[in-house]
């Protein structure tokens, strides 16, 4: 757990020194704003007072939509540049375990994003000042539960790529592309076939935030699944590190 | 504390070391000879940890290099021979980062203590990726005594340095050699006979000679060989030189340098010296010509060859 801690600080602190993660904070941050700024405006405008009372769904989707394209970035270094740079050598002969240096790196990730939902917090506060009686809490509760959980998949994804290739772009395009088939193709198959579909339909990443936890609907299904594809991706990318020793 | 047997680390149908057993104990530093792709880096990145063996088995300082890899890891000290380092990173926190994935309890005075003993205290606050090749070697070797290993097993430790800091490099080895177990590679002859107690010589991932580096270079060169260099012309000399007891094979080189060959132990420099002066010549330079590790190395490969073919 140690040695899990150490690396994850050490990426974090990495974070605020490259230009790149300024650059997806703010542009997360900054197109959510622009939505929900634009929604405000648009029900404020459009009729006298609210049509209908605005949630946090309003930012909370477009988030965790910013964020499937965001993960790539952050993680793409993460193994890759390791590898590139030689100091996998360095990390691969200190006392720690192969697991603990891929988990360390996704968590040093999943701080990023964390301090990025906290700091997204302004706008569910904003929006509490301007509606009343206030937002429905059990939505905010079950909304941010399903942002952070679909972080913590996407960045393990990500790190499991990173873990391939020495080349950050490589994995950057790659985790790209496995994310959007997750989130966007992989639930096309239920739709198109009644008879076999449904497993397309369990592996939906989309349907699981945006019709479910996104919804105010807390289901242990939904959670367990986020889980168990964290840490399939962990344990992918500690698969492929422990390889990289028998080449 | 380095026990080897019959390691063998094949890539693909390529064998870069084949069979390779050797021991090395504490208070002792052991030389790895040989020249580029001999299979050195293969042999130190097993015994690291870094990678599992094809064949054979090794222990360092007790435990089995693939069963307890992390036992091995935390009593061994290791400087690659890229020296990687992470070039976003200043000196102290890169070592303090080394230095608690360790677990090290007072991680802060142990980089002090680590940047001291390479003499890079005064860089402690700098980016790694501003220092030139011969600090971050130091660097490197700051990581690799951090936790004050057992064992420590340095790849090229002086490549790179200029030769101030390969003396100051040299001494920190030597020091920690007194004590602990250390194996390190070279190319460089003259850096094995200051540094090791025993050589290896690898060639073609097989340990080719082991001896004492004195050992190795009798047993090598039947003869040695000295360098002479007066003023003036100097084919007038080599009668007298040849006529000196114990010299033979006299052989002018420059117009003011001659050769001669002379029995290893037998010290004529004296002689030389006198007899040069007598004959009414100024004496510029007398040195003794070392063989280099070329001259063994070819020696040792003809040697080997002549083997199998007879």
């Amino acid at each position: 757990m140690r040695n899990i801690w150490t690396i994850a600080k050490r990426e974090y602190k990495i974070y605020f020194n490259s230009p790149l993660a300024y650059i997806v904070m703010l542009t997360v941050l900054g197109v959510v704003a622009l939505i929900f700024g634009a929604n405000i405006i648009n029900l404020t405008t459009n009729t006298f007072g609210f049509s209908q009372v605005p949630d946090i769904t309003i930012f909370t989707g477009p988030m965790a939509f910013m964020l499937l394209f965001s993960a790539p970035a952050l993680t793409m270094r993460l193994l890759a540049d390791e590898q590139r740079m030689g100091t996998l050598e360095l990390m691969l002969t200190a006392p720690v375990r192969d697991w603990e240096l891929v988990v360390g790196k996704w968590f040093g990730s999943f701080l990023f994003v964390l301090t990025l939902i906290v700091v997204s917090l302004i706008f569910p506060y904003i929006l509490n000042s301007m509606v009343d009686p206030g937002i429905d809490q059990q939505l905010m509760l079950s909304s941010y539960l399903g942002i952070i959980l679909v972080s913590a998949a996407f960045l393990s994804i990500g790190v499991s790529i990173s873990a391939m290739f020495s080349n950050q772009f490589v994995a950057f395009f790659l985790s790209l592309v496995v994310l959007v088939i997750l989130w966007f193709l992989i639930g096309i198959p239920s739709q198109l076939f009644f008879t076999g579909g449904e497993i397309f339909g369990y592996l939906d990443m989309n349907s699981r935030f945006y019709d479910s936890l996104n919804q105010g609907i807390i289901n242990l299904s939904d959670i367990v699944y986020f889980l168990s594809v964290t840490a399939l991706g962990l344990f992918i990318g500690s698969v492929v590190i422990e390889m990289r020793r028998w080449q | 504390m380095i026990r080897v047997s019959g390691l063998t680390k094949e890539y693909g149908i390529r064998r870069a070391i084949d069979n390779i057993t050797f021991e090395a104990e504490q208070g002792e530093i052991v030389g790895f000879l040989g020249p580029n792709g001999a299979g050195k880096t293969t042999t130190m990145r097993i015994l690291s940890g870094y990678m599992p063996p094809t064949e054979g088995e090794a222990t360092v300082a007790g435990f089995d290099i693939v069963s307890e890899s992390i036992e091995v890891r935390r009593r061994v000290g290791y400087l690659p021979e890229t020296v990687p380092l992470y070039s976003d990173m200043t000196v102290f926190d890169y070592l303090k980062f080394m230095a608690d994935l360790r677990h090290l309890p007072n991680a802060e005075e142990r980089v002090d203590d680590a940047l001291e003993m390479v003499g890079m205290e005064e860089r402690a606050d700098g980016y790694i990726g501003k220092l030139s090749k011969g600090m971050r070697q130091r660097i490197g070797l700051a990581q690799a005594l951090l936790h004050r290993p057992e064992v420590l097993i340095l790849d090229e430790p002086t490549i790179g340095l200029d030769p101030g800091q390969v003396v100051e490099v040299r001494n920190v080895i030597r020091e920690i050699g007194r004590e602990r177990t250390v194996l390190l590679s070279t190319h460089i002859l003259s850096e094995a006979q200051q540094l090791c107690d025993r050589v290896l010589i690898i060639n073609k991932g097989r340990i080719v000679a082991e001896d004492t580096p004195e050992n190795l270079q009798a047993s090598l060169v039947g003869a040695e060989r000295g360098v002479l260099r007066v003023r003036g012309e100097i084919d007038g000399l080599i009668e007298t030189i040849s006529k000196i007891k114990g010299i033979s094979n006299v052989q002018p080189k420059e117009d003011d340098v001659l050769e001669f060959q002379f029995a290893p132990g037998q010290d004529v420099r004296a002689e030389v010296a006198r007899a040069t002066v007598k004959a009414g010549y100024d004496l510029l330079e007398m040195r003794p010509i070392g063989m280099s590790l070329e001259d063994i190395f070819l020696q040792l490969t003809r040697e080997e060859s002549a083997e199998t073919e007879s």
